[in-house]
């Protein structure tokens, strides 16, 4: 490798740390820079999470678009990348839904590579449990769909899920495990590293990542936009994306028009670190829960949403004891378990439950948001669409049925009545 | 937990006595409507970062219907309204100024029908 021959240590490798074992580790340099924004960039994107980073990428990567600034109100990957159940998969009901979280799921395959970045992506298969009649012909029909789409999927036998997974109670009196949608492809990430990896990409191809720097208003003249106004100056831009997720209509708002979505806070909470007991990630959503275990040991759950408009990634009490009550009848054991730490996010959620890759009423600002509970598996095709979009003012095939006007035309993606609530 | 009073049967209810039922006073748009006024009826909301009126339903209680109006960035509890109004009763506005200084309602104002006493049924 080139890079490992050089003094600095530009590229991980192995060389690189050997080398820099050698060396007390003095010669590692900062992952991203952190430059002062210029007056002008050809695309400003407002929001450094995983979706605004991946979409900067590949803007980069695919267009050779590089002179991008990536505007963050608080700090990198901050915000929902840093909140969530890091669950991957891909095995939706619609076909423009499995399409692009099937291509996110191919690329999370690779991306530590591509990044030279380890995201410790752990395809360690995921489980959605039937626990209802309704369920097990739901996620019947769902493996039938995923056959035609080519995202390999099959539905399990209760027997073969206590043969996977020994600590699961199946005979549960309230909600009996009938069966089991399993994506052995699906798994989990580190979702800081995803968001690090993307920034350190992004920083090399001379981006400008601006952390600490919150949008207050939008500029724009004949219907375009001009600049947004930030807590560090004006910045002109040729072309604005706002992918900023519980902060879309706050955004919107600021240029002039409104959304179909609604910001709700969505929790997670992590127990105390046990020994491994649990190779797989759980979604069980009849009863609300998400359940996988961390590298570190934690078992990490995830709930339901609440049902009211809320800001202030601060969720209700009841939905954690909803969440934990509901789960302990399936899996018995985390009854002794203490709990460390419970945290929320604020989730943009659209009536059919998919997301938003869109141009605007406003000439050259587009959306990228509505991932609602489930933004995170897509991180990776949400920015190769979105770069798309970015680049060539039009969407892409895989962006093509999130447009803004399905609402308009009724061609609605219904993922909620496909998943009941979960992503 | 969130607690709202109930402005018909009194009762200071806690969120789990509640069902959130979404941004409340928007303009009905049917039959005969523009498709762009019908589309932003059925989905465009201001889903604001502070300032919020929106419907709440006693579903746990007398079962009624009514209106709240709240801070989505802090929690806050301005106060509850009956259904019956068109916009928020004068007495909420008041609320919301008391505590949000300089805040200023988005709506025009019309005669007679700010009340919510005023409407017939």
């Amino acid at each position: 490798m080139s890079a490992s021959a050089s003094s600095s240590t530009g590229r991980y490798s192995v060389f690189a740390i050997a080398r820099e074992a050698m060396r007390l580790h003095s010669g590692w340099k900062r992952a991203w820079q952190s430059p002062e924004p210029k007056k002008k960039y050809q695309v400003v994107i407002v929001g450094a999470g995983g979706h605004g980073l991946a979409t900067a990428y590949y803007l980069g990567k695919n267009y050779g678009i590089t002179d991008v600034a990536i505007i963050e109100k608080g700090w990198l990957g901050g915000g929902n990348t840093g909140r969530n159940t890091t669950i991957i998969r891909s095995n939706y009901l619609q076909d423009p839904s499995a399409a692009i979280y099937d291509k996110a799921l191919k690329l999370y395959e690779n991306l530590s590579q591509d990044l030279n970045y380890n995201i410790m992506f752990s395809p360690r298969g995921l489980l959605m449990l039937a626990q209802t009649e309704h369920e097990v012909r739901g996620y019947k029909r769902t493996v039938y769909a995923n056959q035609l789409q080519g995202v390999s999927t099959e539905y399990i036998t209760p027997q073969r899920i206590k043969e996977m997974l020994p600590i699961i109670n199946i005979d549960g009196p309230r909600y009996p495990v009938l069966g089991a949608l399993y994506q052995e492809r699906g798994g989990t990430a580190r979702h800081d590293a995803v968001a690090w990896g993307y920034a350190r990409a992004c920083s090399a191809m001379g981006m400008h990542i601006i952390q600490n720097c919150e949008v207050t208003g939008i500029e724009t003249a004949n219907g375009q936009v001009r600049a947004v106004n930030t807590g560090k100056g004006r910045i002109e831009c040729d072309k604005l994306a706002l992918v900023v997720a519980g902060h879309s209509s706050v955004m919107a708002e600021m240029a002039g028009f409104r959304l179909p979505i609604e910001s709700l806070a969505l929790q997670a909470l992590v127990s105390e670190p046990i020994k491994p007991c649990c190779d797989l990630v759980i979604m069980a959503n009849t009863v609300h829960g998400y359940l996988s275990q961390s590298d570190k040991g934690e078992m990490v759950i995830g709930g339901g949403t609440d049902g009211f408009n809320n800001y202030t990634q601060r969720g209700s009490w009841q939905h954690v004891e909803e969440t934990v009550r509901a789960l302990i009848e399936t899996f018995p054991m985390l009854s002794r378990l203490k709990m460390l730490r419970q945290w929320g996010g604020i989730v943009d959620m659209t009536g059919d439950r998919s997301p938003i890759l869109s141009t605007t009423p406003v000439g050259n600002i587009f959306v990228n948001c509505g991932w609602g509970t489930g933004g995170f598996k897509a991180i990776p095709g949400s920015g190769w669409a979105m770069a798309e979009l970015v680049a060539k003012g039009q969407p892409g095939p895989l962006a093509a049925d999130f447009g803004l006007n399905r609402f308009i035309e009724g061609r609605f993606i219904d993922e909620s009545v496909a998943a009941g609530v979960a992503h | 937990m969130l607690i709202l009073t109930c402005p018909y049967c009194g009762i200071s209810a806690e969120e789990t006595e509640l069902a959130p039922g979404g941004e409340a006073h928007l303009k009905r748009f049917g039959p005969g409507s523009s498709d762009a006024d019908f589309e932003s009826y059925l989905f465009a909301r201001k889903n604001p970062k502070g300032v919020h009126f929106e419907r709440w339903r006693h579903a746990y209680g007398c079962g009624k219907w009514f209106l709240a109006a709240r801070d989505t960035a802090t929690l806050q509890v301005f106060g509850t309204y009956k259904a019956q109004t068109p916009h928020p009763t004068p007495e909420i506005v008041a609320a919301v100024q008391a505590a949000r200084p300089g805040w200023q309602p988005d709506w025009i104002e019309t005669n007679a029908d700010t009340s919510a006493e005023s409407p017939k049924a």
